[in-house]
């Protein structure tokens, strides 16, 4: 048997360019293939394959050059694969379809993979690019393979009037069922007697679509496939094991939604090491891309690389590598700008390594991770005013210059000077900060007014409360002496939280000390405080969670970590809403205060995470000198007065649930409409529309009302964005004002949209342009204000589409356009403070 | 208060600036001395006449506000208040200008315009302090779109129930639903005019007769109840009258909605009209005016 210098597993992006690569170096070589390519489905590049037909697929990040054999430019999803293929056949990959690997056994020099049809590769090296996605569970029944069964359901307004089986009880099967019922005959098949892995929505839908007959769809239950026949071109006979015994039906289609295979498990039986159990941690790997099993290398999503073009460099970079030759990453030049104005005139890589070696927190990236922090960070050099500041100003400026226009998006060092504000109290800033040398002020106000300053030398970080709470910032960040700054972006960081305990743990202790000294010991140092917050545990709550119940008794206080903490008591036999509480604000400070007694009822509104604080912690905090025990108690009083204000209006409390309930909880900027003065008029819309490239991303009748208070769809900017999670070109952003908007480097993936739990982001395409006001008045052209003629139907896929939502009007001088053009003052955009004031209003 | 209407924005304050243009236009009507009467010509006349045209100007360009929506000239909700208070105040303005001197000629024509615009802005007015509440409380927590899906799923069962009766039966209820009328032309909007039919049998012929407010269906439906040819028959009969209903209940919610939806924005094609007429009718005052000085 042959013994492949490289197999490469997934011809995915990555593997695709690893085995062209591979290919090309066996063609200069006489062109014996040393290479191969497994791919388990019968096509390459499944996940694009499965694109939505006409798809535009992006090529971001722009300034980022392709480094591969394979072409790849922004394009629609047929002309990329299509150009793949004939790169397939111009360098004579030696690709092999429907090799699914199932196991790899042996060492470096001999690694024997076996297939699941039974064979075996024998290859010196592996390179694994199976991506994150996963292979869709199968039928496993004899016909399963049939074209007409398919695991993915794209565009369910492409299929009309057919005969349609879904398998599946999950909410892919469930949703999918749905939406193939308003065109098709739909049957649901469920293995068991009842859906029970069905989020609530998805399962109330269900049943009530089942029993409407209206909707041409059936369910059975407790029934499974045993066997499909292809009769016809579009015909499939399907053979059912159900409870009456075997009935044969015939459909046109089958879609199985059975879930997918993660990779994870296949990825561990090799020997490769996750760092932990976090669902999205990922594989540790050195600077060539090598799993700790070693010739085992891994490209691609799986690496943490969710774009195209840098898994495609990856893949040409591997195999490189693979072949002793070390070359610089494609994305080196990245970082020759970045440094640009360091102090320091070493190489990128020297400069790397050392920057490194000098904070303890990044001792524990590999040099990968480290690059890769770097690439997306930006850096921040500080002088004092004078010849240096002007001098370094100029050669910036001139780097600048030098840049031509597709290298806009490549940052290069910025340049600040000494007792600049880095940021300020009330700024919402999603951003950390490492400081790499010098100090950073710190200037915190207390309630009193007071100002305590502190100061952070080399080493040290902030930001993160902002980062791990989505509160704006508390305090005020002033650069100091000779300060250099990395300031890294929510989502990188977040990724490295839940990839890396050690930094988890790390950031999350100096959070714990910076709380307790705000809330309890303001005038203490950190240092001091740290051993204290590592006795403090960190609770985690899903949403309806309870922390603590009515009469229970607990001498311990909590601090809302990130989320919100409803409180609740019961009132004549029915539950009675008294209090939110919001990030870093406290609850049961009574307990430690005389009463153990829990008068509330403590809950979860959204996911969130509390600090929990027993006697004992409490009470070493309050006996520092500087507590401020009188703030502290007039805080329990106030709440307690508040809490009794609440009891006596239990219909002001039902209207705060509903607003609850639909999000306001972790809302910073939420349109409500008083619908006893909205009129109807839809101008808030219009100016949505007229202000945004003639798509309004508001929908105003939409959306749940209570009593008088009408929430329309219409994105609530929320603390911790949920749209913000999984953004592969990182296209969603935080202004420091707190509006979340999404900037042009959307690739039109979606993820966003299935994020959001309150349906605010929409794909949309661009609608046509707008005369200006009066050639639309006098001479009737185009669309008018509000008006979207002619404006493409979402069903055509020729349009790129893009995820639109609400920027808040980030960049209108005036504010929200929809708030300010409502003529009678029903719309209204309130803040977490307006809020309370809402609460309050209701109290009255 | 987070929300406010039109006439409490920012607690009033154009009422208070009304207040005191009014009191300034009367004091200058006031110096008007008895040797030169009170009169359009003075310049007491001119001044007030001035402020009342600019007025009626500014009044006038809310329109053009309110469709630039990038404004940085305040909220439309201010203006819309503003609109108001100083749009009622412009009657009083005239009334001073015009020192009661009418006649039929094109000066009292503006005059009378003006009033006219005015009274319909007080329409408008009241329509909008209170017609939003009467609208929620009639969809009662619906919107328009989940009624008419709260009726199309009446329909829905009200078909199936219809073929579990008599042929009739069936055949009655099955028309009276597809010939229910909801809506219209704008009148039939604005006063709820029901051209809803229904087929009935009458001694073996078809016919098409008016089904206002589904009142005859219904009481067809419940005449035949106790009347009933088999005792089968009263369940399905029963199931029937109760989700038709039901099915008039939205209906009439639906109607009254697109009733008060209409009239929110009916009065605006008398007001905007005769705005337009009282600028037209306003330039040749003035042009008129000056010509003949």
């Amino acid at each position: 048997m042959q013994t492949y210098q490289i197999a490469i597993i997934g011809s995915g992006p990555a593997g695709i360019s690893a085995a062209a690569r591979a290919a090309a170096r066996d063609q200069e070589a006489g062109g014996e293939h040393t290479h191969i390519l497994l791919e388990s489905f019968d096509l390459h590049a499944k996940t694009i394959q499965q694109y939505q037909k006409g798809k535009l697929v992006m090529a971001e990040p722009g300034y980022l050059n392709l480094r591969s054999e394979c072409e790849f430019e922004e394009g629609k999803r047929e002309s990329i694969l299509g150009s793949w293929a004939d790169t397939i056949k111009r360098y004579n990959i030696n690709i092999r379809y429907g090799a699914e690997a199932v196991s790899i056994s042996g060492s470096q020099g001999d690694f024997e993979i076996k297939l699941a049809n039974g064979d075996a590769i024998r290859a010196i090296n592996i390179v694994l690019a199976i991506g994150v996605q996963g292979n869709p569970r199968r039928v496993g029944v004899p016909g399963s393979e049939d074209p007409l069964v398919q695991y993915q359901l794209d565009d369910p307004d492409e299929y009309n009037n057919e005969d349609i089986l879904v398998i599946g009880a999950g909410d892919a099967a469930i949703e999918n069922a749905l939406a193939l019922a308003d065109n098709n005959r739909v049957t649901l098949l469920n293995r068991k007697g009842e859906f029970s892995r069905a989020k609530e929505g998805n399962l109330n839908a269900i049943l009530a679509a089942i029993v409407n007959d209206g909707v041409t769809l059936k369910c059975l239950y407790s029934s499974s496939v045993k066997e499909m026949e292809n009769i016809s071109d579009d015909t499939l006979s399907v053979t059912l094991n159900t409870p009456d015994g075997e009935s044969t039906l015939c459909f046109n289609r089958v879609i199985a939604r059975l879930g997918a295979i993660a990779p994870r498990r296949f990825v561990e039986s090799l020997g490769i090491e996750f760092p932990n159990n976090n669902p999205e941690s990922l594989p540790e790997l050195d600077k060539f891309y090598q799993s700790n099993v070693a010739g085992i290398y891994i490209v691609g999503a799986l690496a943490g690389y969710p774009l195209i073009k840098q898994a495609m460099n990856q893949g040409y970079d591997v195999v490189e590598f693979i072949n002793g030759n070390d070359i610089a990453p494609a994305d080196q030049p990245l970082l020759e700008y970045r440094f640009s104005g360091l102090p320091f005139q070493l190489s990128v890589d020297e400069t790397a390594e050392r920057l490194r070696a000098r904070i303890p927190m990044f001792d524990q990236l590999n040099a990968l991770q480290f690059r890769e922090l770097l690439i997306e960070s930006s850096m921040t050099v500080t002088y004092p005013p004078g010849p240096e500041y002007t001098e370094l100003s100029q050669k910036l400026t001139t780097i600048e210059q030098g840049m031509d226009s597709s290298m806009s998006a490549i940052s290069i060092t910025a340049l600040r000077q000494e007792g600049d504000i880095i940021y300020d109290r009330g700024q919402f800033g999603t951003s950390f900060f490492t400081i790499l040398a010098g100090e950073v002020l710190i200037e915190s106000t207390l309630d009193d007014g007071e100002i305590v300053k502190a100061t952070l030398e080399r080493g040290e970080f902030f930001g993160e409360m902002s980062l791990l709470s989505g509160h704006p910032r508390l305090e005020r960040a002033i650069a100091g002496v000779g300060c250099i700054l990395i300031e890294t972006p929510r989502r990188t960081m977040l990724k490295l939280i839940s990839s890396n305990s050690a930094i988890a743990e790390g950031i999350s202790l100096v959070f714990t000390s910076r709380e307790l000294q705000r809330n309890f010991a303001p005038r203490t140092s950190l240092s001091q405080l740290r051993k204290l917050a590592g006795d403090i545990e960190s609770i985690q709550l899903k949403a309806g969670e309870v922390l603590y119940r009515e009469g229970d008794t607990e001498q311990v206080l909590y601090i809302v970590k990130s989320g919100g903490i409803t409180l609740s008591k019961v009132v004549d036999g029915s539950d009675i809403f008294v209090h939110q509480a919001r990030t870093s604000s406290t609850i049961g400070q009574l307990a430690l205060m005389g009463d153990t007694a829990r008068r509330e009822t403590a809950t979860a509104t959204v996911q969130s995470e509390v600090l929990r604080l027993d006697r004992e912690s409490f009470l070493a905090l309050v006996q520092s000198e500087d507590a401020p025990i009188e703030a502290l108690q007039r805080d329990v009083a106030d709440q307690i007065s508040s809490y009794t204000k609440m009891e006596v209006r239990p219909e002001a409390g039902k209207a705060i649930d509903f607003m609850l309930d639909e999000g306001l909880g972790e809302a910073t900027n939420a349109l409500i409409i008083d619908e006893s003065l909205c009129i109807g008029c839809d101008n808030c819309e219009k100016a949505c529309a007229e202000t945004h490239d003639g798509i309004s991303r508001l929908n105003r009748k939409e959306g749940p009302t209570f009593a008088n208070i009408h929430i329309p769809i219409s994105c609530r900017h929320c603390e911790q964005p949920h749209c913000m999670k999984d953004c592969p070109p990182n296209a969603i952003r935080r202004a420091d004002s707190g509006e979340v908007f999404i900037n042009g480097d959307c690739i039109g993936c979606g993820n966003c949209q299935t994020n959001c739990p309150y349906d605010v982001i929409r794909m949309t395409a661009e609608a046509p342009k707008k005369p200006g006001l009066f050639q639309w008045m006098l001479f009737a052209l185009g669309n008018g204000p509000g008006e979207s003629k002619g404006h493409a139907a979402s069903g055509d896929t020729n349009q790129v589409k893009k995820a639109t939502k609400c920027d808040a009007c980030v960049d209108l001088p005036a504010g929200p356009a929809c708030q300010n053009a409502c003529p009678t003052g029903a719309a209204y955009r309130v803040t977490p403070e307006q809020y309370l004031a809402l609460v309050e209003e209701k109290q009255r | 208060m987070i929300h406010t209407g039109i006439l409490e924005y920012k607690k009033s304050r154009y009422f208070w600036w009304s207040l005191v243009l009014i009191i300034v236009c009367v004091m200058i009507y006031l110096t008007q001395s008895a040797d030169d009467p009170p009169n359009g010509g003075t310049w007491q006349g001119y001044t007030t006449g001035t402020i009342g045209a600019v007025l009626i100007v500014w009044l006038s360009l809310l329109g053009i506000r309110k469709r630039n929506y990038r404004s940085r000239s305040g909220t439309v909700a201010g203006w819309t208040s503003a609109h108001v208070y100083l749009g009622a105040s412009v009657v009083i303005i005239a009334t001073l200008h015009s020192a009661n001197q009418l006649g039929w000629n094109i000066h009292t024509l503006s005059y009378v315009l003006l009033l006219g615009v005015v009274l319909s802005g007080f329409v408008g007015l009241y329509y909008y302090l209170t017609l939003p509440q009467i609208a929620l409380k009639n969809r009662n927590g619906q919107t328009r779109d989940s009624l008419f899906a709260e009726l199309f799923e009446l329909d829905e069962q009200g078909k199936e129930i219809a073929t579990r009766c008599s042929s009739d039966i069936s055949l009655m209820a099955n028309s009276a639903i597809a010939r229910t009328s909801i809506g219209g032309g704008v009148l039939a909007q604005l006063l709820r005019s029901d051209n809803s039919k229904v087929k009935i049998e009458q001694d073996n012929n078809q016919l098409l007769v008016e089904n206002r407010d589904q009142a005859r269906v219904l009481q067809i439906i419940a005449n035949r109840i106790p009347d009933a040819a088999r005792q089968s028959e009263v369940g399905p009969l029963r199931e029937l009258l109760s989700v038709l209903s039901r099915r008039q209940a939205v209906i009439r919610r639906i109607v009254r909605d697109i009733q008060l939806q209409g009239m929110l924005r009916i009065w605006l094609y008398i007001h905007i009209p005769l705005t337009v007429a009282l600028l037209i009718a306003l330039t040749m005052h003035i042009i008129v005016t000056f010509l003949y000085w």
